[in-house]
């Protein structure tokens, strides 16, 4: 069964020695401390092949990061891992003992979105919303990385590891741009066209 | 798993007064941008199993042996579903019994046709047991030679090509047309098989509670969904409840559901417990459709004066070898020139591959690539500038069929196009220009067109005594901007602001709107809303006009208008009733209407109806690398009434990106001895990425069309491509002097 998460586990990891209780599974314990979205967790996972991504989605409920190819091709699956963006899907769960996870699910203070976020509503810097989660992972992580600024062949050049197959690239450039000129603050337009 | 799509918070989108023309941003768009609007995958109700596929590694032949037993000792895997064990289906996946019926492979023998196909399905308590315990299955085949390739089958005309289109049709002489020509030119083209990607993989995540199935998928078709899955399964459609509120994009792959999903269904039947399965992307090239590969020859002949004298096409594409879909690539050529003869011939083979199935644009995209490419290359022959070329052949009636068109702003789309983009001026020798850098710049353009599509389609519609209102349909977003684009028609249809309305979508519980397909979803979902709320108004102006206490009494329900939750007298603007009061003077807590769109017979037989468009591109090329980059993009469409600018602003440059993905960069690669994928992933698979985006303009031409439909609606969804794939293929010839008949135009053929 899936494990419940949150609970402190006991004992060290198994090492493999080939017999039954080194295979995935309920004897197996593998603790993992993790600051995720500003909040510490402690895991117990019971299966070492488990990735980020699939630890998010599948056993946390934080389906944001979307699996669009699971080899580090599309972007969906952007996150932050102690400020900087990766591929979750790329990365297994348990090399991440003692990190910080920014995901999709914490960018927003309450109702108040993260001006990344509004950007991209005010452009429309998506259409169909699904590798929207790691555009704008990404596009937090290209921000704060200040290598971009507002020079728009930078940010091209610095998003191009996110695919939008949908075609709203444009529009994902104006919110990049917007959301990194140095006031950082977006009007929530409804009808600027 | 009951619950019905999630009402979205109206908020973003509030205005007053009409609805309508309104660039709202999306009503999805905070869901969206937070994490929180579900996706099918996304869902994980309690007890459920992930399920994971083993796929063929041959494309023709059996499977002769899989490991079983080392599958099921792994560590957490519930189940091995293989042809052993699956369960029996009330149908043959392979009866034919209707036109958006396709043939599935689902474990029902162990017959190979395809690389990719489904063999087994592994479910486990974990999706990394059941990927572990698919790969662990290690199949052994016995493998036969896989036809691959245009010329690997035997030449056949099909009897029909795309959806129930005649394979063949022709107007005038050709060959009389060839022969009176001052000048003719014959060309072929080539475009390669492509595959829709759609980001979001087409997931499942099925649950049984007797004979009744719920299930999370994706789909651009709720009641095609139920109906194929109804009769595999031998249940009711009415049994079957799909939730489908967000696609990750759909494309066309969407539009039926494909055979891992149905395995899904099939494998939570097997265990008795709900069961998610999300292929992989590799998995994806197989059984979820593709656009069928082409190659196309066209002879144009002209008179002196640059008119066409004779326009013949011919079409060789290919189907699987069990199915059939035929790439209609013809269909733009049926439309677009005038000429007093047209030929256009479709013929096919079948290969060992996956059935081809729609996909964005079919058969215009591929169509307009060889047709836009071979205009140009007359008009070199001619010594016309290309534009002038088109003009001179414009069509004012359709040709083949004569009729008048319903509505055709092509002539302005090419008037505002060529101002905005800058064409005046263009040389006409190519390799001309170059910029500052010493790249080699050239300028192209095509012309783009799509028919204006509308299927059946219902929806419901409520006003409530607190003067609020509901609208329900089964529609479908998958990116397009349903959930806002529809919601505006609602809220106009009713007379409500968008704060009042409740929008509900995207469930089979709704009414059937019909498939989100064709460009037609808007125009199908939108005039089945428009009549609902009709239905909605209609009786409450009866309400009033025949009460003689109303202000309205006696004005009939045409003497009135609807806006701002009130009816209004039309002679006598002082004079009106908010909603509320109606319906509580009545003592009625609701009234309830209903409506429905279809295509009208009358206007399909006098008319023609098309949107179109005209698409204008610089690209710039490294005069010794080769390298390729399209620096400017504008294109200019007509396509009825705009229901939300911003929205369909996006569904161009989304088309358009498409087109430059089509020109230089997809192209499903096959190894032609064993018919196995070399690129069935997304970084071998090119698909263009933020570097690859020009600047680029799309701009919104105004046409009214009361033919069309009720609300003037044509369809933006696909046009956009057509046009885009000759402009780019034009600017590179017109930059180096090298004309690639190839798609896609990459570097090594540019320096061949």
């Amino acid at each position: 069964m899936i494990p419940a998460p949150g609970l402190a586990g006991g004992g060290a990891p198994a090492i493999c020695n080939g017999s039954s209780l080194c295979q995935p599974g309920p004897s197996m314990h593998i603790p993992l401390r993790l600051t995720l979205n500003g909040q510490a967790r402690e895991i117990v996972l019971d299966d070492p092949r488990v990735t980020l991504l699939d630890l998010l989605r599948e056993r946390l409920g934080l389906t944001g990061a979307k699996k669009g190819c699971d080899r580090g091709q599309c972007g969906a699956c952007t996150v932050l891992v102690d400020g900087r963006r990766i591929n979750a899907c790329l990365t297994l769960a348990v090399s991440l003992d003692g990190a910080e996870i920014l995901t999709i699910e914490g960018l927003a203070e309450g109702d108040r979105l993260h001006p990344v976020q509004a950007a991209f509503i005010a452009h429309d810097g998506f259409q169909c919303g699904f590798c929207t989660p790691g555009q704008i992972m990404s596009a937090v992580g290209l921000i704060r990385e200040g290598q971009a600024g507002t020079d728009p062949e930078r940010i091209r050049e610095g998003m191009s590891g996110n695919l939008c197959r949908c075609g709203a690239y444009a529009g994902i450039l104006d919110a990049v741009q917007e959301a990194s000129r140095p006031t950082g603050q977006v009007e929530q337009r409804e009808d600027a066209a | 798993m009951t619950a019905t799509a999630t009402p979205l918070n109206p908020a973003a989108g509030t205005r007053h007064g009409s609805s309508i023309g309104q660039p709202l941003t999306r009503r999805d768009g905070p869901l969206k941008v937070t994490g929180q609007a579900r996706f099918s995958a996304d869902n994980l109700p309690p007890g459920t199993l992930h399920a994971a596929l083993c796929v063929a590694r041959i494309a023709k032949g059996r499977v002769t042996g899989l490991n079983r037993s080392a599958a099921e000792a792994h560590p957490g895997v519930v189940a091995v579903m293989t042809p052993e064990n699956a369960p029996k289906l009330a149908q043959d996946p392979d009866a034919k019994a209707g036109p958006f019926i396709f043939r599935l492979d689902l474990l029902q023998n162990d017959r190979v046709r395809y690389a990719n196909q489904p063999i087994a399905v592994v479910i486990a308590e974990t999706l990394e047991a059941a990927t572990e315990g698919a790969r662990l299955l290690a199949p052994t085949y016995a493998t036969e030679t896989p036809r691959i390739g245009l010329d690997a089958g035997d030449v056949f005309t099909p009897d029909s090509v795309g959806v129930g289109a005649a394979p063949s049709e022709s107007d005038g002489d050709v060959e009389a047309g060839l022969a009176a020509a001052s000048r003719t030119i014959a060309a072929t083209y080539e475009t390669p098989a492509q595959y829709h990607n759609a980001m979001e993989p087409h997931a499942a995540l099925a649950q049984w509670d007797g004979d009744r199935l719920t299930l999370h998928m994706p789909t651009q078709g709720l009641a095609i969904s139920q109906g194929r899955l109804a009769g595999l399964f031998g249940i009711k459609p009415d049994d079957i409840h799909i939730e489908s509120p967000y696609l990750g994009g759909g494309f066309g792959s969407k539009g039926v559901p494909s055979g891992p999903q149905v395995l899904a269904c099939m494998a939570a039947k097997l265990v008795g417990r709900p069961v998610k399965l999300v292929p992989t992307r590799s998995q994806m090239y197989g059984p979820m459709g593709h656009r069928g590969p082409t190659r196309q020859t066209l002879r144009l002949g002209t008179d002196a004066a640059g008119k066409l004298t004779a326009l013949d096409h011919h079409i060789l594409t290919a189907s699987s070898s069990f199915d059939d879909f035929f790439e209609p690539a013809g269909r733009a050529t049926s439309t677009l020139y005038a000429s007093p003869a047209i030929a256009i011939r479709h013929e096919a083979v079948r290969l060992d591959t996956g059935t081809p199935l729609f996909m964005r644009a079919p058969g215009e995209a591929t169509g307009s690539v060889a047709l836009e490419s071979a205009l140009d290359e007359m008009a070199h022959e001619l010594g016309m500038d290309p534009l002038e070329f088109r003009l001179a052949n414009y069509a004012e009636v359709e040709p083949i069929t004569g009729k008048p068109f319903s509505s055709k702003a092509l002539r302005e789309c090419y008037r505002r196009g060529a101002e905005a983009f800058g064409w005046a001026g263009r040389p006409l020798q190519p390799r001309q220009t170059r910029d500052k850098d010493g790249f080699l710049v050239g300028i192209g353009m095509g012309t783009a067109t799509f028919p204006a599509l509308i299927f059946e389609g219902m929806a419901r519609a409520e006003i409530r005594a607190d003067g609020t209102g509901t609208v329900e349909l089964g529609a479908i977003d998958m990116g397009q901007g349903a959930w806002t684009a529809l919601a505006q028609i609602a809220a106009d249809g009713l007379g409500i602001g968008m704060e009042a309305l409740t929008f509900r979508m995207g469930s089979s519980d709704q009414p059937n709107a019909g498939i989100a397909g064709g460009s037609g979803h808007t125009a199908t979902a939108g005039n089945a809303i428009h009549a609902a709320a009709g239905d909605v108004i209609a009786q409450l102006a009866k309400l009033a006009t025949d009460d003689p206490a109303s202000p309205l009494y006696g004005a009939g329900n045409a003497g009135v208008t609807a806006a701002g939750g009130r009816l209004t007298r039309q002679d006598d603007s002082s004079r009106s009733e908010s909603f509320a009061d109606i319906l509580k003077r009545a003592g009625r807590a609701s009234i309830e209407g209903q409506g429905e769109a279809d295509a009208d017979p009358a206007a399909q037989k006098s008319y023609a109806m098309h949107a179109h468009g005209a698409v204008f591109a610089e690209v710039k090329v490294d005069p010794d690398l080769g390298q390729i980059r399209v620096s400017r993009l504008v294109g200019a469409f007509a396509a009825g009434r705009v229901i939300n600018p911003r929205l369909v602003q996006s569904q161009y440059y989304g088309g358009m990106i498409w087109g430059l993905s089509f020109a230089l960069h997809e192209r499903a690669e096959m190894d032609p001895r064993t018919g196995r994928f070399l690129n069935d992933n997304l970084a071998e698979y090119h698909l263009p990425v933020n570097a690859d985006i020009p600047a680029m303009e799309a701009i919104l031409v105004h046409e009214e069309d009361s033919v069309v439909n009720a609300l003037g609606v044509k369809g933006v969804g696909e046009i956009g491509i057509t046009g885009t794939v000759g402009a780019i293929a034009n600017a590179v010839w017109h930059a180096t002097g090298v004309r690639v008949r190839e798609m896609p135009i990459t570097l090594d053929k540019l320096l061949g």
